[in-house]
């Protein structure tokens, strides 16, 4: 199984070493440098890389490499689904999964690691036990430990490792009792020049903060949940009522986390809610080019749309672009090609347009290719698969501190 | 940190303190810096009460100890007390630190712990006592065999939270071993679900190969059909008929194929596990499906595959590599999906071919078009690499698609005109290869290509252009000439690979049309002649001999045209993913297409059906295994966690599962609940009727959670584990489990008081065979604390035999002894006839080796056999010793330091005076007390039976009830649980 685990930034500074097994020299990365090197961009370096000895698997977040060292048969994903849930951990614990903030904590993050896998098995990965033994850094508490020499690991040992609901600590109280959950959908299309659409699906996902006392045993159902092409779970779901009664029967963990996520494939199902008008070209003669970008709602079902960004990736000839934007702000970052428009909320009387022209390295041929746009955008309050949010129900089953007292249904849709 | 070690080590450990282990130790070993001079220092913090620093010193410990072996064994003692800790997690922690110091001198310290832990109460404890099975067994793998014992056990194990941690070790230890998961097949399979996600992976991975050993192919008709139609279609007529007749021989020989029912409950209880959050679940559950599932059942994984592909790029690449595999065998799965390998802009450059190839096993002549326009706005990407396999990719399709060949074809010499160099070289490779299938038709193609030549700097697009027209010459007779004489003028600043075409060209033409090329020809073999490569100039001087008629040339020069213009086949292009399925799926050997240290292979599947009774389990109670209507789902779970009587009926058990198997796989959930309001109804019935005169019809229709009397309490635990589902199930049950308590004590206390039993009243009876199971025959034991005459080094038990039926018991008598290394048993002799009603009393003797470990044995009567076993409380394996007080104080002394457990307690409230206590003890523990001076201690002495060390027991009270207990005795587990017992006795 695992046997080590190295951190390394992007500049190529290992910052972190964790052995689970015998010491294994920090030597072997030179072989996860070299394919660094070669890969150019960072995204491309090989999730596996095989060493005369050793097996090097690494994942690639928040501009760290987390590159972990194997020794003999270990299914990939394994691997790979343990590194981003270690990620996961120092985002849950730390508020960001930086260099800084690894560095600032090292000795909780030394903890962490340490409970988290035991002679390179997993041992404790739920977020819920792990804050038990080792309560998350706070300003306070830092403040606090420091003067009075006082830790951060818990005093009471962890009953959750005990129990078969290993997600949930026991005597978990609040004088309010609270579930929040929010449905988040994204569309995520491939459209053609012509504007058509070539690929379209929706994933959904549903995020819940629930804060409820005692051993809460909730519902969830659908008013429509032929809708859901596919489903995966958290582990507290019940499968085998999802099944029978397509009903989503569980016993949260305290706080949040990923309920669910789904996937809505029917193409009919997936309108657009926005259409651009593009027009990048690049001249024959004189090394220059334009460029005119017009965005307009189609389909918002009278909401607003917001956060809206196009980036488009540039040729690798356009040195710089001289250009007007009607709303929002834009950027050219010209060691990347990369130009992204800021736009923000779309106002649909005004449409917004980007106009201007492109210089090019002087002698190099032209483009013959026209970048891709990304477009991405927010909607509040709206259901892209239409009728499913609308229709969500959550009831209690169990409640031993009385009613829920506010069950609320917060639909932040798109 | 850095301040600090600029100051002399030898200062800084006069200044160790908590602070330093804080913000010192995890800096320096998260660097990698080495600190293990603080070595000393550290390690007698080991003890420390402040758990951040104990929880460093861990990492330290650990950390260092294998370059600091005899510094690292001064803290073992810590943990061995750890060990006994009242606290479970406590003791599992003592025991993962312990396991995890890698010295090889206290190999038999951890030996014992982790033989100890896996029969520990807490199910944590045994986890981890499985997790220190690797551990151990890479430090010293001759311990292998004592571990494998162990694993043995653990995987007897019946909760969830130990599943997983001990198929690891079986993984690790011995994965060859699958005769061990025979017994326990059916229970990992059911409790799969409720398994932690990373322990899920392990086990239905080991369980894909353990099926590919048991159970027969599901495909194996489909796959017959397939290849005799393969057969057929590529035999020439004469052997067809012998074909065919072969043919109906095997169909003749095939039985039609039924699948067997624990296949059937593997591929059932896995398939909602692809709906896990957890990837490494999903692929595990999809490699299982692809190697074991009938052809018609493997679709289902298709969708929760994709599902995967909106994850990590990681996890994509590693999805995309099975699913490449995947579709070249069955590629109709995922076909449905085939715009979900649509190529985004922003998906890096590996996992843009990996879709690619996906994109490509895909194509067949329905799809084709749509994928070759998907195809050619890839080509329009500034991602170079993507494009040249783009172009690969749509070579691929021509080639297996005869349709769009000349489409194909068509694109790839539009490409040619492509202003990118790579591009264009890459589409003359391609074309090159797509050519050599038909060249007759395509001479403007070379045609065109050969006028390219000029233009295009690629070496190894040159070359392939030079090689086509070479080729190909008899196709374009006038040009070729043409670029040879272009060719020869540049021949001295060519790469080597275009000098060697240039070589091949010359040649070719010098055979074919020496009229015009002759001189040319002698020209480049002339430049080739003094070329700086020594493989150009190998060849030229080997090309000049074979082609070139002089006198001495030999008989190979006849043969050069053939040697040159031979008809080459055309290549194949194939994707590098076939074959690749002999590796298990989503395993490291399959992504690299290596095998790697460690990998199990795949079984092939059997011939022939292996035993399917070797998973049969002895049910514990073989009248509730009949009657399945009430145990239903709770099977799995009945009895969980007891090591002690299973009874069963050997000649009818196989059978009587079997059938039992069957109904509860039919049975759904909604049948289950109805079930248990069923139960609760009956429950509630007898609930009403007087206890005492109903037991025997209660105990018909309470479920199966017959067990021996001391565990109660954490057997109610695990059975409400069990019912996780239903929180109504589990308070239920509950009851149930209370009444069965109460009746079972007033039985017991019922028979006592009746006088039955010769022994004296104080003299606890266990039942060895309920009158149920038994079919009348009702077994009861005792310790009667007697010496056993026969052979004082055994306990003496005894046994009453109750024949409640209406015909006469013969032959009652014991057979095959499955018993713990070293333990014996010394039977009693055989009662020939017991009539019908009566009681028969015997004494028999068991050395159990001075520990708590069950005797397992059968019990037979003339008709049937009764798997049983007694397990006796730690109490009862002394003898009282009688001593002075002055050498109980000289004895005592001797057994000091770890020898001696010491616990601080309360007396209950009816302890009030000496005489209770003594009682009280003595009813726990075979043991006599000591004269004593003071009233406020109470002595006890005694020796194991088996082996004769002293057991010595002091409770000295003080007021107010409270009183300290103290067990001195060599044998430091029988002195633990001593202690934990007579604990338990007093402060009640």
């Amino acid at each position: 199984m695992i046997h080590s685990l190295f951190l390394i930034n992007n500049a190529g500074d290992l910052f972190l070493e964790k052995h689970w097994k015998s010491v294994i020299s920090r030597s072997v990365c030179d072989y996860f440098f070299e394919a660094r090197e070669k890969a150019v961009e960072p995204d491309n370096v090989p999730p596996v890389i095989r060493t005369p000895h050793h097996y090097l698997i690494n994942i690639y977040r928040e501009k760290i490499f987390f590159v972990s060292v194997i020794q003999t048969e270990v299914p990939p994903l394994f691997v790979i689904e343990f590194l981003h849930r270690v990620a996961e951990t120092f985002q849950d614990y730390f508020g960001e999964c930086s260099e800084s903030t690894i560095k600032d904590n090292v000795v909780i993050v030394y903890e962490l690691l340490e409970e988290m896998l035991d002679n390179g098995f997993p041992l404790a990965t739920e977020s819920n036990i792990l804050k038990e033994l080792i309560r998350p850094p706070t300003i306070l508490r830092s403040m606090v430990n420091t003067i009075t020499g006082s830790s951060n690991v818990g005093e009471t040992l962890p009953t959750g490792q005990l129990s078969t609901i290993p997600w949930r600590r026991a005597g978990v109280k609040y004088t309010n009792n609270e579930a929040y959950f929010d449905v988040v959908e994204e569309i995520d299309a491939i459209l053609d020049k012509s504007g058509t659409t070539v690929f379209a699906e929706i994933q959904g996902v549903i995020d819940a903060c629930v804060k409820l006392s005692g051993m809460p045993d909730l519902t969830l159902s659908f008013m429509n949940p032929r809708l859901l092409d596919d489903v995966s779970f958290h582990p507290c779901v019940r499968y085998k009522r999802w099944e029978s009664e397509r009903v989503i029967s569980f016993v949260p963990p305290d706080g949040n986390f990923q309920l669910m996520s789904y996937h809505i494939s029917a193409q009919n199902l997936v309108a657009i809610p926005v259409y651009v008008k593009q027009n990048i070209s690049f001249f024959e003669t004189g090394s220059s080019g334009r460029l005119d970008i017009t965005v307009g709602p189609k389909q918002t079902m009278g909401k607003t749309v917001e956060g809206l960004v196009v980036t488009v990736h540039m040729p690798k000839v356009v040195l710089s672009a001289n250009l007007n934007a009607t709303q929002g702000t834009y950027n050219y970052d010209p060691v990347t090609k990369i130009l992204v428009w800021d736009i923000g909320k779309l106002n649909p009387q005004k449409l917004p347009n980007l106009k201007g022209s492109l210089s090019l390295q002087s002698g190099a041929p032209k483009p013959e290719e026209n970048p891709s746009l990304n477009i991405d955008l927010k909607i509040q309050q709206l259901a892209i698969s239409g009728r499913l949010g609308s229709f969500i129900s959550v009831g209690c089953d169990s409640l031993p501190a009385g009613p829920c007292d506010k069950a609320l249904l917060l639909l932040t849709l798109f | 940190a850095q301040v600090l070690f600029s100051v002399k080590l030898y200062t800084v450990h006069q200044y160790l303190n908590v602070t330093l282990f804080l913000y010192v130790f995890p800096q320096m070993i998260a660097r990698g810096k080495n600190a293990s001079d603080l070595f000393p220092a550290v390690v007698k913090n080991v003890a420390c009460k402040n758990i951040e620093v104990k929880k460093l010193v861990y990492v330290y410990l650990v950390r260092y100890a294998e370059e600091q072996q005899d510094l690292a064994l001064l803290s073992i003692s810590t943990f061995q007390r750890g060990l006994k800790d009242p606290n479970q997690l406590i003791r599992a922690s003592a025991l993962r630190v312990l396991s995890s110091i890698r010295v090889t001198i206290i190999v038999p310290i951890m030996m014992l712990a982790i033989k100890e832990a896996a029969s520990d109460m807490s199910p944590y404890v045994r986890k981890t006592a499985a997790h220190a099975i690797p551990k151990l067994h890479s430090l010293d793998p001759e311990q292998k065999d004592q571990l494998i014992e162990v694993i043995e056990k653990l995987l007897a194990d019946k909760t969830t939270l130990v599943a997983g941690s001990v198929v690891m070790a079986f993984e690790e230890v011995c994965p060859d071993r699958i005769d061990l998961i025979h017994k326990n097949y059916r229970k990992l399979c059911n409790l799969l679900i409720d398994v932690e996600e990373w322990g899920q992976v392990v086990i239905i991975n080991m369980l894909t190969r353990y099926a590919r050993t048991q159970f027969l192919n599901p495909n194996i008709n489909e796959s017959l059909l397939e290849e005799s139609s393969e057969k057929a279609f590529y035999a020439s007529d004469d052997e067809e008929d012998e074909d065919k007749k072969a043919e109906a021989a095997t169909l003749a020989k095939r039985k039609p194929y039924v699948m067997d029912p624990d296949h059937r409950l593997l591929l059932r209880n896995t398939k909602p596990l692809l709906q896990s959050r957890n990837a490494a679940v999903v692929m595990a559950v999809a490699q299982l499906y692809f190697h074991l599932a009938p052809k018609a059942e493997v679709g289902i994984i298709a969708k929760a595959l994709v599902r995967l592909m909106r994850s990590h790029s990681e996890v994509q690449y590693v999805v995309l590599q099975n699913v490449a595999t995947m579709t070249i065998k069955r590629r109709g799965m995922f076909e449905p999906y085939l715009k979900s390998f649509y190529i985004r802009s922003t998906d890096p450059t590996q996992i843009k071919i990996l879709k690619l190839e996906v994109l490509t096993n895909l194509a067949n002549e329905t799809n084709i078009s749509t994928i070759l326009r998907e195809f050619q706005t890839y080509i329009k990407s500034m991602d170079k690499d993507f494009v040249a396999a783009s172009i690969q990719a749509i070579g691929r399709c021509a080639t297996n698609i005869g349709e769009v060949r000349d489409t194909c074809l068509n694109g790839l010499v539009q490409l040619l005109s492509n202003r990118d160099e790579l591009v264009v070289a890459e589409s003359v490779v391609v074309i090159k290869k797509l050519l050599q299938m038909q060249p007759e038709q395509h001479s403007d193609i070379i045609k065109h290509m050969a006028k390219l030549i000029d233009n295009i700097q690629v070496p190894m697009a040159r070359a392939s252009i030079l090689w086509l027209i070479g080729e190909y010459c008899e196709h374009v007779p006038k040009i070729a000439p043409d670029v040879l004489r272009n060719m020869a003028k540049t021949f001295t600043n060519e790469e080597d690979i275009v000098k060697l075409q240039i070589i091949n060209l010359a040649a070719k033409l010098y055979l074919t049309n020496s009229k015009q090329t002759k001189l040319l020809t002698q020209y480049v073999l002339n430049l080739a002649k003094y070329d700086q490569n020594y493989d150009i100039r190998d060849r030229a001087r080997f090309i000049r001999q074979l082609i070139v008629p002089t006198d001495k040339s030999g008989a190979l020069s006849k043969y050069a045209k053939k040697l040159f213009l031979a008809l080459k086949p055309a290549p194949v292009l194939q994707s590098t993913f076939k074959d690749r399925d002999h590796f298990q799926l989503g395993s490291l050997s399959h992504l690299l297409n290596a095998k790697a240290a460690g990998y199990q292979e795949l079984p092939d599947w059997p011939e022939s059906v292996p035993d399917p009774s070797v998973r049969n389990v002895e049910v514990k109670d073989s009248v509730c295994a009949r009657r399945t209507v009430l145990t239903g789902p709770e099977e799995s779970d009945s009895g969980s966690g007891s090591e002690s009587a299973s009874a069963s009926d050997e000649s009818g058990s196989g059978s009587e599962s079997e059938e039992s198997r069957e109904e509860t796989e039919s049975e759904d959930e909604e049948e289950d609940e109805e079930k248990e309001k069923k139960r609760k109804k009956r429950l509630d019935k007898t609930k009403a009727k007087k206890p005492a005169e109903e037991s025997a019809e209660r105990c018909l229709v309470l479920p199966n959670v017959s067990c021996s009397a001391p565990s109660f309490p954490q057997r109610a635990e695990q059975w409400h584990r069990g019912q996780k589902t239903r929180q109504e199930g589990s308070e239920e049950s509950e009851k149930c489990l209370r009444i069965r308590e109460r009746i079972r004590k007033q039985r017991i206390r019922g028979r006592v008081g009746g006088g039955t039993i010769a022994p004296s009243g104080s003299i606890k009876m266990y039942e060895l065979l309920h009158r149920i199971t038994g079919e009348g025959l009702a077994v009861e034991y005792c310790f009667s604390r007697q010496p056993f005459s026969p052979d004082p080094n055994m306990v003496a038990v005894q046994i009453q035999f109750t024949n409640n039926t209406n015909s006469e018991t013969k032959n009652l008598h014991i057979e095959e002894p499955r018993l713990q290394s070293g333990m014996r048993i010394r039977e009693f002799t055989e009662i020939g006839l017991q009539p019908s009603g009566e009681s028969v009393t015997v004494v028999m003797g068991i050395d159990f080796c001075d520990s708590t470990q069950a005797a397992n044995f059968q019990l037979c009567t003339h008709t049937r056999k009764f798997f049983v076993s007694i397990q006796p409380p730690v109490g009862e394996l002394m003898t009282p010793v009688f001593l002075t007080e002055n050498d109980f104080k000289k004895e005592q002394g001797k057994l000091m330091g770890m020898n001696e457990i010491s616990e601080k307690l309360m007396l209950g409230e009816k302890c009030v005076n000496e005489h209770v206590i003594v009682e009280r003890v003595t009813a726990t523990a075979n043991l006599s007390r000591v004269p004593c001076g003071s009233e406020k201690e109470c002595r006890f002495a005694g020796k194991t039976v088996s082996s004769g060390c002293l057991v010595l027991v002091t409770v000295p009270t003080k007021e107010g009830g409270a009183a300290q207990l103290t067990v001195n005795c060599e044998k430091m587990l029988i002195g633990t649980l001593l202690v934990k017992d007579i604990m338990q006795a007093l402060s009640q």
